[in-house]
């Protein structure tokens, strides 16, 4: 098994634990951290298929790098925002549970 | 003439920094200025295409694929942006009542509504203009980024959580999304759409990455059985963004996988595939109806009935494949498909307005208490029942002209149960709009809660002109844009029997909304019951995700094994 058959396999490792952990923690931050994980998983492939290029003779094709520096990006900014919803519904709520029956459950439990 | 390609990119987007930076608490000025010249311009963009033998093509910075990037404006592209510009000024028109600041300081929700009402804007365009496959992902990221906080403008915990559960589960999507990206720039080295469309073979890396790309934009597009965001987030929302959220926002990954499945990878899908994906639609269109039928707030039953109407937009796909050749055709079923589309998005932005006006003149959206809203809001309860129409489809529009061209495809290529689920769909759309009619008709229970403002006169206005918009869609000579059969067009004066088409769901909808609907404290049907717990137990995570996976591995066996 050469270095980058390992990589590949790690990869896909990542997702694959990144893609149970977003479907099956009912915690909000657990999800985050996993679609994170997940997306680890998904970079480290596209550094995979850059070394396709290096069949062109370059070190590494540098398209997928741009793709993934992108994506980097772009799975930065959704973590900061889904964060910020995360801090707010905890300040307004207290809570950070999910369930969408939550707020009414508690309120029926306050007037009880 | 195809700068204009990118001034429809930057004049959302530039409005919205400038906005952003200057406007404080006039915000709204900055967007109302930018509306017209937006609009303009996606109409010029249109009317360059009628003229132009192919589609408008923009290389950014002058280079051209694979090394650049190019922006592509098609018949698809032209349409959609010009219901877009349309659909989001009148909605703008509609939040002028809800979102001024009030003087003297700023307020924090006017604020982020126009900004990010232009920067959805600007995102729409570039999911309708870009023409590689990288772009649409950061197109898609952008459109999920700013119609999120418009979900939770109002920050009630309810609403927070539905944004929370919508980005999440739309982040999901648009991974697997990526994991096919680059699949296919492995397979190929390129992601521009016509270089993939000439390199793609059907081989297994191909075959998953579609059906994984596939999976994603079902899931940001809710399509059944997916949606466990969509009926909280469309309902908890302010009107107007619950109008943004359900008329345009669906159809950004909806525009997405019509590109990937029509213009990538025509010959890649296969017969089964596209069976698969018409029987999800097929599907939502059946639950979904059945559901709206369930609910108890009139906010919910027209979300419930956006996700019978994303079914719609869907059922073409199997109406689309040509067994001939075995590729999907850009033909009548597709524009029968936009047809629906563009539709329900103005119809269906009204019905959100109009609803929202209900609940502002009644303090509340109970279907069962909206017993004399003709009363106390005439017009909004007019522009409601309109807009229901607008969705069962009267011969002039837009819906009647969307339907006739996918029977007439079912006809064609001899697929009849989909002409079935067609009909079927109207009768239960039916049913649905006649169960808020009746209860809208009946006397006032009490006094509507005192302290409610009269609506403006604008609001009504801009959702009734939505709604009449949608009614006559199918009059327009859409000949130089579409590829459409010449007897199609402006299909002659009302006859009988396009009368009698619209007529017979809506008398065999009343039996159905007096057995299913749901009605004081009548016990329910089991069947009912069983719909309704159904229903719960697909909005939770578990379940969806289950679903996420099974679809894409149905989509993947389909393709493999299904050609």
């Amino acid at each position: 098994m050469n270095a980058a058959t390992l990589a590949g396999l790690s990869g896909a490792a990542l997702i694959g634990l990144g893609l149970y952990g977003v479907l099956t923690h009912p915690h909000p931050l657990r999800k985050l951290l996993s679609f994170n994980v997940l997306g680890s998983g998904v970079f480290l492939m596209f550094g995979i298929i850059a070394r396709k290029g290096a069949a062109a003779g370059l070190a590494a094709d540098p398209v997928p790098q741009a793709l993934v520096i992108t994506g980097i990006v772009i799975a930065f900014s959704a973590t900061a925002l889904a964060v910020a919803l995360l801090l707010r519904l905890f300040a307004v709520d207290r809570s950070a549970t999910l369930r969408p029956d939550a707020t009414i459950e508690r309120n029926d439990r306050s007037d009880a | 003439m195809t700068s204009l390609l990118v001034w429809s990119l930057a004049v959302p987007i530039g409005g919205a920094l400038l906005a952003f930076v200057v406007g404080g608490r006039r915000v709204h000025w900055f967007a109302l200025a930018t509306l017209p010249i937006g609009l303009a311009i996606a109409i010029a963009i249109a009317a360059a295409l009628s003229r132009s033998s192919g589609p408008l093509l923009y290389l950014i910075g002058g280079w051209s694929p694979p090394l650049g990037v190019a922006l592509r404006a098609d018949w698809l592209s032209a349409i959609m942006m010009v219901i877009t510009a349309v659909v989001i000024c009148g909605i703008a028109a509609f939040a002028c009542g809800d979102f001024i600041s009030p003087r003297p300081a700023e307020a924090r929700r006017p604020f982020a509504f126009w900004i990010l009402l232009l920067a959805l804007w600007s995102a729409l365009n570039l999911v309708f203009l870009s023409g590689d496959l990288f772009t649409l992902y950061v197109a898609l990221e952008l459109l999920v980024f700013s119609a999120v906080p418009l979900v939770c403008l109002d920050g009630r915990a309810e609403t927070l959580r539905a944004a929370l559960r919508y980005l999440l589960f739309a982040l999901l999507g648009s991974v697997l999304y990526l994991v096919g990206t680059g699949l296919l720039y492995g397979a190929c080295g390129t992601l521009d759409i016509d270089l993939l469309a000439a390199c793609l073979r059907p081989e297994p890396v191909t075959l998953v990455a579609a059906s994984l790309m596939t999976a994603g934009l079902l899931a940001k597009t809710a399509l059944f059985p997916l949606y466990l965001w969509l009926p909280a987030a469309h309902a908890g929302a302010p009107p107007a963004a619950s109008a943004v959220l359900s008329a345009l926002v669906v159809k950004g990954s909806f525009f997405v996988a019509v590109r990937l499945w029509f213009f990538v990878m025509p010959a890649l899908p296969g017969e089964a595939a596209t069976q698969v994906m018409s029987a999800l639609a097929a599907a939502a269109i059946v639950f979904a109806s059945l559901l709206a039928l369930r609910q108890d707030r009139l906010k919910l039953l027209v979300a419930y009935s956006t996700l019978a109407q994303i079914g719609y937009i869907f059922l073409m796909f199997a109406l689309a494949f040509d067994e001939g050749s075995g590729r999907m055709v850009q033909g009548s079923a597709l524009v029968g498909g936009m047809m629906q589309a563009i539709s329900h998005a103005t119809a269906k932005a009204g019905m959100f307005m109009a609803a929202g006006m209900i609940y502002a003149s009644l303090g509340h959206d109970r279907i069962s208490e909206l017993g004399g809203i003709a009363r106390a809001a005439p017009l909004a309860a007019l522009t409601f029942l309109l807009a229901g129409l607008a969705l069962i489809g009267p011969p002039s529009s837009g819906v009647y002209l969307a339907k006739t061209l996918l029977l007439r495809a079912a006809d064609n290529t001899g697929q009849w149960w989909w002409a079935g689920v067609l009909q079927v769909g109207g009768v239960l759309t039916s049913a649905y709009l006649i169960l808020v009619v009746a209860h809208a008709l009946a006397p006032m229970r009490r006094a509507p809660t005192p302290g409610h403002a009269a609506i403006p006169r604008l609001q009504q206005a801009a959702a009734l002109a939505l709604v009449l918009c949608s009614l006559v869609l199918g009059l327009v000579p859409w000949q130089p844009w579409l590829p459409l059969p010449v007897a199609m067009s402006g299909h002659g004066p009302l006859g009988l029997a396009a009368l009698w088409s619209m007529l017979w769901p809506i008398l065999i909808g009343v039996p159905v909304a007096y057995l299913l609907g749901r009605r004081g404290n009548r016990r329910p049907w089991r069947v009912a019951l069983w719909l309704e717990d159904a229903d719960r137990l697909l909005r939770q995570w578990p379940t969806a995700g289950a679903s996420l996976v099974a679809v894409a591995v149905a989509l993947a066996a389909a393709m493999f094994f299904g050609r």
